[in-house]
């Protein structure tokens, strides 16, 4: 019997792990007042919002996402571990309506140590995991993209610009806009190499030592090769790659950021980072890293699905008696089964075996 | 190891890209039989082709029906789809501009007419330069708007300018040069990288040998 479909079974179990490593559920409400987006607009890369006006007249927002509210709310005396799992509603890019998205989500929020950074990514490649056999979890670091860019003497905007570049891997863009904004050429090599650098930790990560020109590139390699160590000691070496592309804003991400891929499903699954330049934004003196898992897309590029509708159509007439017909279905059920109970046969219907009350009964 | 599918542009820039993919040993002889088929396989290199309307390439690419393809920078800029863009073919070369009647004086008292296929294009370009203007989408034969004063102007490709001169139009301005890339969906970019990285390296080769 197929009760749950896929993502029904990854939500529980993903819920299961967060549960295990002593992450708590933070229930929350769907609204939340429409300011908060309107000053953090960049950090969801979104502009299309549900906005209605309440009672008494403010403007509120349906959620477009769920970790600015966390953030919100963070209170740094108190460290905390806590997953979510919510309803997030924003535009999609194809057809320009709006749509609901479960978010299943997790974030600690106090001082990160390599171990609670270790802890977060781990869970992340654990979470990808249980969705399938076949992951990879793609890892990059906004300090040492970000180290690069201001040895080179880039402004914000010119940044901005080539981050765009790094994440479509478009060396050709990169190489000519690096020349308009007047980077001498090793250094414009350098950029332009990070667009090719894609692979195992082991391979890469003696590439891009040889790329750091300042402490804040070499801070971000050694605390890459930290975290490494934890992920292959844990038996994850093999599915963590080192990508530059993987980009998230960098006025509100500045460490360690990774996205997770499944085999047969077209795009990123989970998405995550450090992102404690939104708490300095928000007046907050700590630190936070935490990911998202977007679990519609596992149901939508689910290819497998249910042979059947139900396992045993039990089909009666008005002479079997009630309590003969609720009997039987226990039986079925007894065994493990799925029945559905109907006095005709439907033609749609696709079921495993038929039975008829009376014949069953005179068998008995 | 799995098939790798490639989604190439119908027409004469589709036939000239499988020519280089040939060339760097990803052939696929059944392409060439003169049928309906509308995929292709070659079983001893494991690659898929199929042809596809050269503005749905990108969509084929970023929904992952394809891993890689090749498209004009052209669809890259009016649809912006999240995909990898890893090589610039240096064919299918062209200009994307701002055309005119001969003669045409640009009043920047007055909102400009503007009639394209590319909006999104034509919106950044006037954007940028504050310039408030009336887009008229339109599918084919753009040339037609300003002829018969529809429009003031019209945003689109140009290769030769020989449609221009004949119906008395002239470019008035270039927007971007444009030519084909090739692309690469992001997730098939981690599961089949090497596959991806030796295309990529081998026509980077024939561009640079050229």
């Amino acid at each position: 019997m197929e009760a749950f479909n896929k993502n029904e079974t990854v939500l529980y179990n993903l819920r299961m792990l967060y549960e295990q490593y002593g992450y708590k559920r933070f229930k929350m409400s769907k609204f939340e007042e429409y300011d908060l987006y309107l000053e953090y607009k960049k950090f969801l890369q979104t502009e299309n919002i549900i906005t209605f006006t309440d009672l008494h007249g403010k403007l509120y927002a349906l959620k477009p996402d769920i970790t600015l509210s966390i953030a919100k709310n963070a209170n740094p005396a108190q460290p905390q571990k806590l997953y979510y799992k919510e309803n997030v509603y924003r535009a999609s890019k194809d057809t320009k309506e709006y749509k609901e998205i479960t978010q299943l989500g997790l974030e600690y929020i106090g001082e990160i140590d390599s171990y609670t950074m270790a802890e977060a990514v781990l869970l992340a490649a654990r979470s990808l995991r249980l969705i399938s056999e076949s992951y990879i979890l793609d890892v990059s670091h906004m300090g040492f993209i970000s180290g690069l860019f201001e040895q080179a003497g880039l402004s914000d905007v010119q940044q901005e610009k080539l981050l765009g570049f790094l994440g479509k891997k478009d060396t050709h863009e990169m190489r000519y806009c690096c020349e308009q904004y007047g980077v001498e050429k090793e250094m414009s090599e350098k950029i332009v190499s990070l667009c090719e650098t894609y692979g195992s930790f082991e391979e890469t990560l003696p590439k891009i030592k040889a790329l750091a020109v300042n402490a804040k590139m070499s801070d971000s390699v050694k605390e890459m090769e930290e975290l490494y160590s934890v992920l292959s000691a844990m038996g994850e070496g093999e599915h963590i790659n080192l990508d530059f592309s993987i980009v998230n804003d960098m006025s509100y991400y500045n460490g360690i950021i990774y996205r997770g891929y499944v085999r047969d499903v077209p795009f990123s699954v989970l998405s995550g980072g450090r992102y404690d330049n939104l708490l300095q934004k928000l007046g907050k003196s700590c630190q936070a890293i935490g990911f998202a898992v977007y679990v519609d897309l596992l149901e939508l590029y689910d290819k497998h699905s249910r042979e059947y509708d139900v396992d045993v159509l039990i089909h009666y007439t008005e002479n079997d008696s009630p309590a003969t017909i609720a009997k039987l279905a226990e039986e079925y059920i007894s065994q493990g089964k799925s029945v559905k109970v109907l006095g005709y046969v439907p033609e749609t219907l696709k079921y495993r075996e038929k039975v008829s009350v009376s014949q069953k009964g005179a068998e008995a | 190891m799995e098939y790798l599918n490639i989604a190439l542009p119908k027409g004469r820039l589709g036939e000239k890209v499988y020519e280089m993919f040939e060339k760097i040993g990803y052939g696929c002889p059944a392409i060439k039989e003169k049928n309906r088929q509308l995929i292709f396989e070659n079983e001893e290199n494991k690659v898929r082709y199929f042809w596809s309307k050269p503005s749905d390439v990108s969509i084929y690419v970023e929904k992952g029906a394809a891993d890689i393809g090749v498209v004009g920078k052209d669809i890259l800029l009016e649809y912006e789809p999240d995909i990898y863009e890893l090589a610039d073919l240096d064919i299918g070369k062209c200009r994307m501009c701002v055309a005119a009647k001969k003669g045409f004086r640009d009043n920047s008292e007055k909102t400009i007419k503007v009639a394209t296929k590319f909006v999104n294009i034509a919106k950044g370009h006037y954007a940028s330069k504050g310039r408030d203007i009336e887009i008229c989408k339109l599918n084919g034969s753009i040339e037609i708007a300003p002829i018969l004063g529809m429009t003031d102007v019209i945003v689109d490709i140009v290769e030769t300018g020989t449609t221009l001169k004949e119906n008395d139009l002239e470019v008035i301005e270039t927007i971007i040069p444009i030519s084909a890339r090739l692309v690469a969906n992001k997730a098939s970019s981690k599961f089949k990288s090497q596959q991806i990285n030796d295309i990529r390296r081998k026509l980077q080769e024939v561009i640079d040998n050229d």
